[in-house]
């Protein structure tokens, strides 16, 4: 799919994408989540994917990880199929997802949830992989012998996204990074993952509900409705369709 | 006080048996929520292999205790966590997404399966073991009573001391450790940071096995008789030591082990030997009524 020239800097990229989402149907029992959908996300790329609550965001996130696993489509990493490989050896080809609902580890401490991100990296980047991300979230720096059950949930949501970090993905997937924190948090979080992607050349597939401050992070967009993907495009295309203003800006929050 | 002393000795030789059998079932809980009902007969069959080794190995000429004992913990410890592992590759795995309480009918099964299978391998009867470890100290003695503690009491403790303090570093300190808390609170999230969760509910079967097959020797040394249906009986006295240290507790399990211990022997001393199954019987309804999450357990956390 080719891409306009946008608000940022991206171009159409040629190369074939880090991930490819083609035709997944995905099903709870016999009720249908996904049906059918494709989505590209390139390398170096921040795409986001919006949506109102139930059109089958999360599920699309867990569906890349086989949990629940696609009935029908595939998924594809580099070009290599991952639809029915094991979860676990999914995150090994360098995949981490911050996910739905945060999911810390409550009864560990900040240090061990940041371990235990790593535990698919090569432990000799540890030390400075840490630190990078301790300058990135400084409160989790004076927190790191807490429990993470105990922290804030703005804290909550910078130790999932630290915590994926620690794996050194390829492909980072947020699924509503922004879902319960006061604005300045937001914009916090949101720069955090800017510079990672210009600086890092960080590839970022991001679920949100805050459309406006997704659309302006992201180089592309999705909008999925009912578990079908209805408009995708650059994000300041998406910005100024009708209906996406319609349904997810105006009145919205943002 | 003589007696009370004897007691106490004989109860806390006692609860580090319950101690180490307990923290399969706790552990195993905390990971799949599942009661291992067969975990009782695991302990049982370590008893068993115990037994046939050590004849084994004297008929082999091998009469050194140290070295026999060695040699029998090594063979007890391997072949009874092969007998966890499987117990959960063939009963368990396959249901881990059926209902909830499908595991828990298999379990009953498995522990029926071990009972029968040693009923009829070994036959009904009580085995004995000669007494290899004799010997002891006198530590009081008077014109009634004489206070004992035997070279075995000794030999239990301290190893169940060690095994506990060996586990806790490992659960606490290492790697395969923090992969096993990670599955014990979030399934989902521990494969989504790459720990293979299958491969961890394996060990974590196969080290409750492994304990379990420890308490299995001891219990072999110290009573010298086993038969088939001991899983049973040691197994509701240590299920009911994980449900009062509070199920899911590491530290809950050795304790409740050590309680249970000593409950049953001051209650066999003071009230009545008859009743003394009884006893663990009646804590586990008590607990379960006025302290459902046990002395150190947590209460359930909600799951985001
Ligand atoms: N475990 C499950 N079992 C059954 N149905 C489910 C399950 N998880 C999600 N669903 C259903 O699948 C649909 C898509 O849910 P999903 O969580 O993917 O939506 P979402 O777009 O992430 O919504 P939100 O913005 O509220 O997070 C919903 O109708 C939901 O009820
Ligand atoms: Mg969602």
């Amino acid at each position: 799919m080719a891409t306009a020239p946008d608000t940022r800097t991206a171009s159409a990229p040629a190369r074939a994408p880090l991930l490819s989402v083609r035709g997944v149907k995905t099903y709870y029992g016999n009720i249908v989540a996904l049906r059918g959908v494709d989505l590209d996300v390139h390398e170096g790329e921040i795409v986001t994917l919006i949506g109102a609550n139930g059109a089958g965001k999360s599920t699309l996130m867990m569906t890349i990880f086989g949990d629940p696993r696609a009935r029908e489509g595939t998924v594809l990493f580099e070009g290599r199929d991952i639809t029915r490989m094991p979860t676990n050896e999914i995150a090994k080809l360098h995949i981490a997802q911050a996910p739905e609902g945060r999911r810390i580890f409550g009864r560990m401490t900040v240090l061990e949830n940041l371990q235990l991100g790593a535990s698919i990296a090569d432990p000799a980047f540890f030390a400075a992989d840490l630190e990078r991300v301790l300058t990135l979230f400084p409160r989790l720096k004076e927190r790191l012998h807490q429990r993470g059950g105990t922290l804030s949930g703005g804290e909550q949501q910078m130790l999932a996204i630290g915590r994926a970090l620690l794996a050194r993905p390829r492909l980072l997937l947020l699924d509503e990074p922004s879902l319960g924190l006061a604005p300045l948090l937001v914009r916090q979080i949101f720069a955090a993952i800017r510079e990672l992607n210009e600086r890092e050349k960080l590839t970022v597939f991001l679920v949100e509900q805050n459309a406006f401050h997704a659309l302006k992070l992201a180089h592309r967009g999705y909008v999925m409705v009912n578990g079908e993907i209805t408009l995708s495009g650059s994000s300041r295309e998406l910005l100024n369709r009708p209906e996406v203003r319609a349904a997810y800006l105006e009145g919205g929050r943002h | 006080m003589e007696v009370f002393v004897q007691q106490l000795i004989n109860g806390v030789t006692l609860g580090s048996i319950y101690g180490l059998i307990a923290i399969g079932y706790t552990m195993v809980y905390g990971i799949i929520g599942m009661i291992n009902f067969a975990h009782g007969d695991v302990f049982m069959v370590s008893a068993f292999i115990a037994l046939i080794a050590f004849l084994t190995l004297v008929a082999l000429g091998i009469t050194a205790v140290p070295l026999a004992l060695f040699l029998v913990v090594l063979i007890a410890m391997a072949l009874t966590s092969l007998y966890g592992w499987a117990v959960e590759r063939v009963a368990y795995r396959p249901l881990r997404r059926s209902f909830r309480l499908a595991p828990l009918i298999s379990a009953i099964g498995m522990s029926i399966v071990l009972q029968n299978f040693v009923q009829i391998a070994q036959g009904a009867r009580v085995k004995p073991l000669p007494p290899l470890i004799g010997g002891g100290y006198t530590l009081i003695e008077s014109d009634t009573f004489v206070v004992r503690l035997s070279n075995v009491q000794i030999l239990v403790v301290v190893t169940t001391i060690a095994l506990m303090a060996l586990f806790s570093w490992v659960i606490a300190r290492t790697r395969l450790g923090r992969d096993m808390r990670a599955c014990e609170q979030d399934l989902k999230m521990a494969s989504l940071i790459g720990i293979d969760v299958d491969r961890t509910i394996s060990l974590t079967f196969v080290i409750g096995a492994a304990l379990a097959a420890v308490a299995g020797i001891m219990n072999l040394l110290y009573y010298g008789v086993i038969d088939f249906y001991i899983g049973f009986v040691a197994g509701v006295k240590a299920f009911t030591a994980a449900v009062l240290g509070g199920i899911g507790s590491l530290p809950g399990a050795m304790l409740g082990g050590l309680l249970i211990g000593l409950i049953e022997t001051f209650w066999s001393a003071y009230f009545s030997i008859e009743y003394k199954d009884v006893a663990a019987f009646s804590i586990l309804v008590i607990v379960l009524i006025f302290l459902p999450t046990g002395i150190l357990g947590r209460p359930e956390i909600e799951k985001v």
